[in-house]
């Protein structure tokens, strides 16, 4: 129940927010998300962003992913 | 085998399996001939010592303006590319128009406009046409039918059918995939979204007699309409009872039309083009067809995305980006967009 | 892609399985139940690249397939009152319901059309004030509040016009049921967007009784396998418990103001999901405060119950006990054109996928 895809935002108007996959761009509401700045990623979801994508998380996820690829020490 | 609809459902023309049980078991079987049951591109047909392609096509696409094009061009694009395809040097179309009561004659204009600069472009000529006029309601604005005839040189005879397919033969396609459809589907639905998608819409008759005259390697070509590049490949299968191995790294796919499919859960792979050729071309001429195509503006995209294999027979293996493998079948239902 | 590409890395996947295949040693059933996993399952052809003892089950994780045909049959019901527009998203429209679909109710002259988002249709609602829109709702705790979201600014803009069918669902309750029916698993690949939303904590209790471990898993190749590493790792060091994967984009407490609008609009009731019978609290009904937006209160839509077609399976599929192969209607009257039972009526149904990616 889940096709979500992280978006860019571009900018905010109000309730909803410009975002943008690539050259594709879609006004999206931010009626289920709070504080969301331009710049930040979002996951659009049946035309709603519904929560933000942690860029922290994000490179530590990566970052575990490419240990293991090293053969390194890895923990969940 | 599943009951047959009582009634007719949209699905029946989308290009894929419904639409090929409707040929097979009401079309065929009233009127089915040898040159008809091979359901080429377009009928390859002996004259008196020459060999003549003949197609016919309808064009009733919404909306009939679109980014890229408009109904009227792609009605010749079609008509050219089912005989170029075929081998043929497309030469001759008829169009016949059926008009809704209250279509705007500016719109028309357009359109007939469109057609006829795209025919001059195609080099080819409108030699004879219809038109009709219904009431309000009773078409959608404007449905074009054309019929096509080329001449076919005796060297290129056997593209039409497939000629020395063999395991091992490339799979070519000439440019990206997926343009046409979503162009259309986005100007036609309103899901709101921006994007710089226009349709392939072309003729490609210049470019593959580029190709063919330079070139004796193109064993079979189809243009990936309805249905998509995954239903020739499924047909083109089955038709010659081998195996094809797809690289999906090496589909060339345009980055909106890679973003929308991932955000409605599209497959680029079953969406219709308007302006793309699928070769299958010998290993030897692989190479250098790639390039004869790469240097030609329409071809610049073009790559190669598979084989013919000896292995699982009649079917088509993707072997996805990320090195795992699965079956394409051909088109059940027009793609349509996904939340889950 | 940003966020998309990374995740989908060969090297990394071949790292994963690498990793997964040295460290696994017992037969591991695991179930995911998320119509979005079961497709990137099949998508990225994932069951080629992971060793055979260890089994992915597709559970009941997809909307479309676990709502009852009834839903369809009253969503038919809906678009052929007069002056009705019925709005919904795509996932819906090819679905048989007992007698009819809604594509085919758009064949005969009904006014339907695919909206992407519910608030499409709250806006063809607000543009077209003679006519009534209704909305089937389907889908989570992904898509409920959204949902919600849309009845609140129907309220709020006063916008008269506009009717949800509600056949939303919530995940905990299935899953608790599946584990009390005995299936036989080893652990859980939670959904991610699911989770995003409603947070982890509800997996909690799921997990002590059962003793399984949940993992809540993204949608990339790279996020399913590491969410699987996770759990043979749990396995083996016999230590189930509640763990996100997807951490970029879910946290234990999930989205407040999602699940706060969830909650005002909706309570939980007792609801029939399609091939495993009534399952309590696990359906979200709309609140009477909201009653004026809920087609059924509002419109005499009474359909006739509607039986199984004989020889489907679908109940024991999504349970996880058969697969599609087992079944004998699958690939001969039952297929994605034509289909037969709850599994293969959605794209992302488990006999669905399994015929597109796997015959």
């Amino acid at each position: 129940m889940c096709l979500a895809i992280p978006a860019r935002v571009i900018s905010i108007d109000g309730t909803s927010a410009r975002v943008a996959i690539e050259d594709v761009e879609y006004q999206a509401s931010l009626l289920l998300l709070e504080d969301v700045r331009p710049g930040e990623y979002v996951l659009l979801h049946a035309g709603f962003a519904i929560e933000k994508v942690d860029p922290e998380e994000a490179a530590e996820t990566l970052r575990l992913l490419n240990e293991i690829a090293a053969g390194g020490e890895e923990a969940p | 085998m599943n009951g047959m609809e009582e009634r007719i459902v949209m699905s029946h023309g989308n290009g894929g399996v419904k639409m090929q049980e409707l040929i097979r078991e009401v079309f065929l079987r009233h009127f089915g001939n040898r040159t008809l049951n091979e359901q080429t591109d377009a009928a390859i047909l002996p004259a008196d010592g020459q060999t003549l392609a003949f197609t016919t096509d309808s064009f009733v696409v919404d909306p009939i303006f679109f980014p890229g094009g408009n109904i009227g061009k792609l009605a010749v694009c079609g008509t050219v590319n089912d005989l170029a395809v075929s081998g043929a040097t497309p030469r001759w179309i008829s169009v016949s128009f059926i008009l809704e009561e209250g279509l705007p004659l500016r719109e028309l204009e357009m359109i007939v406009s469109s057609l006829a600069e795209e025919a001059r472009d195609a080099g080819v000529e409108i030699v004879t046409g219809d038109t009709k006029v219904v009431n309000k309601g009773k078409c959608d604005k404007i449905f074009i039918n054309t019929a096509g005839i080329g001449t076919i040189r005796e060297e290129d005879r056997g593209i039409g059918f497939g000629r020395n397919i063999s395991p091992g033969d490339a799979i070519l396609v000439s440019g990206t995939i997926g343009d046409h459809g979503m162009a259309v589907m986005n100007a036609r639905e309103s899901f709101n979204f921006t994007l710089p998608v226009i349709s392939d819409c072309a003729s490609l008759n210049h470019l593959i007699r580029h190709v063919l005259d330079r070139s004796e390697g193109v064993r079979f070509m189809r243009d990936p309409t309805r249905g998509g590049v995954a239903t020739v490949l499924s047909e083109l299968a089955v038709k010659t009872g081998m195996g094809i191995d797809i690289e999906e790294q090496a589909l060339p796919v345009g980055n909106a039309v890679k973003a929308m499919c991932e955000i409605l859960g599209y497959d680029p792979l079953y969406i219709a083009n308007e302006g793309k050729v699928l070769m299958v071309v010998s290993k030897e001429e692989t190479a250098h067809v790639l390039r004869l195509l790469n240097d030609y503006p329409l071809g610049r995209d073009a790559a190669v995305i598979g084989h013919l294999s000896g292995d699982h027979a009649g079917k088509v293996v993707l072997r996805t980006e990320t090195g795992g493998k699965r079956f394409i079948g051909a088109l059940t239902g027009d793609p349509l967009p996904r939340i889950c | 892609m940003k966020y998309i590409d990374e995740y989908r890395k060969k090297e990394l996947i071949t790292a994963l399985t690498d990793e997964i295949r040295r460290i696994s040693r017992k037969e591991v059933a695991l179930m995911e139940v998320c119509g979005g996993h079961t497709m990137a399952i099949h998508r990225f052809g994932l069951h080629s690249l992971l060793p055979a003892n260890i089994r992915l089950i597709s559970g009941p994780g997809c909307p479309v397939c676990v709502s009852a045909r009834q839903f369809i049959d009253t969503a038919v019901a809906c678009s052929t009152l007069p002056g009705s527009i019925l709005a919904t998203y795509g996932d819906l429209i090819r679905v048989p319901g007992s007698a009819s679909s809604l594509e085919k109710e758009k064949a005969t002259g009904s006014d339907v059309r695919i909206v992407y988002s519910v608030l499409d249709a709250v806006e063809l609602a607000a543009g077209n004030p003679e006519k009534k829109v209704f909305f089937p709702g389907i889908g989570f705790e992904t898509t409920a509040p959204a949902t919600a979201a849309a009845i609140v600014r129907a309220k709020q803009e006063n916008i008269r016009n506009f009717f949800v069918l509600s056949a939303h669902k919530i995940m905990p309750p299935v899953m608790a049921a599946l584990v009390r029916d005995g299936v036989r698993l080893d652990g859980f690949i939670a959904p991610g967007h699911v989770s995003a939303i409603a947070g982890t904590e509800m997996y909690r209790p799921l997990a002590d009784e059962s003793g399984l471990g949940v993992v809540v898993a993204g949608f990339e190749p790279t996020d399913i396998l590491q969410a699987v590493l996770m759990l043979v790792k749990q396995l083996e060091s016999a230590r189930p418990r509640v763990e996100i994967q997807y951490r970029r984009s879910v946290r234990p407490e999930g989205n407040r103001i999602a699940m706060d609008l969830l909650d005002r609009v909706f309570e939980l009731k007792d609801d029939a999901w399609r091939g495993l019978g009534v399952i309590p609290l696990s359906g979200l009904k709309i609140r009477e405060e909201y009653a004026e937006w809920d087609a059924e209160r509002n419109f005499d839509l009474a359909v006739p119950p509607s039986d199984e077609p004989g020889g489907c399976i679908c109940g024991s599929v999504l349970r996880g006990l058969k697969t599609p192969a087992d079944c004998r209607l699958f690939a001969t009257a039952c297929t994605p054109a034509d289909p037969v039972g709850a599994c293969m009526v959605s794209s992302e149904g488990a006999c669905a996928a399994f015929y597109k990616y796997r015959r």
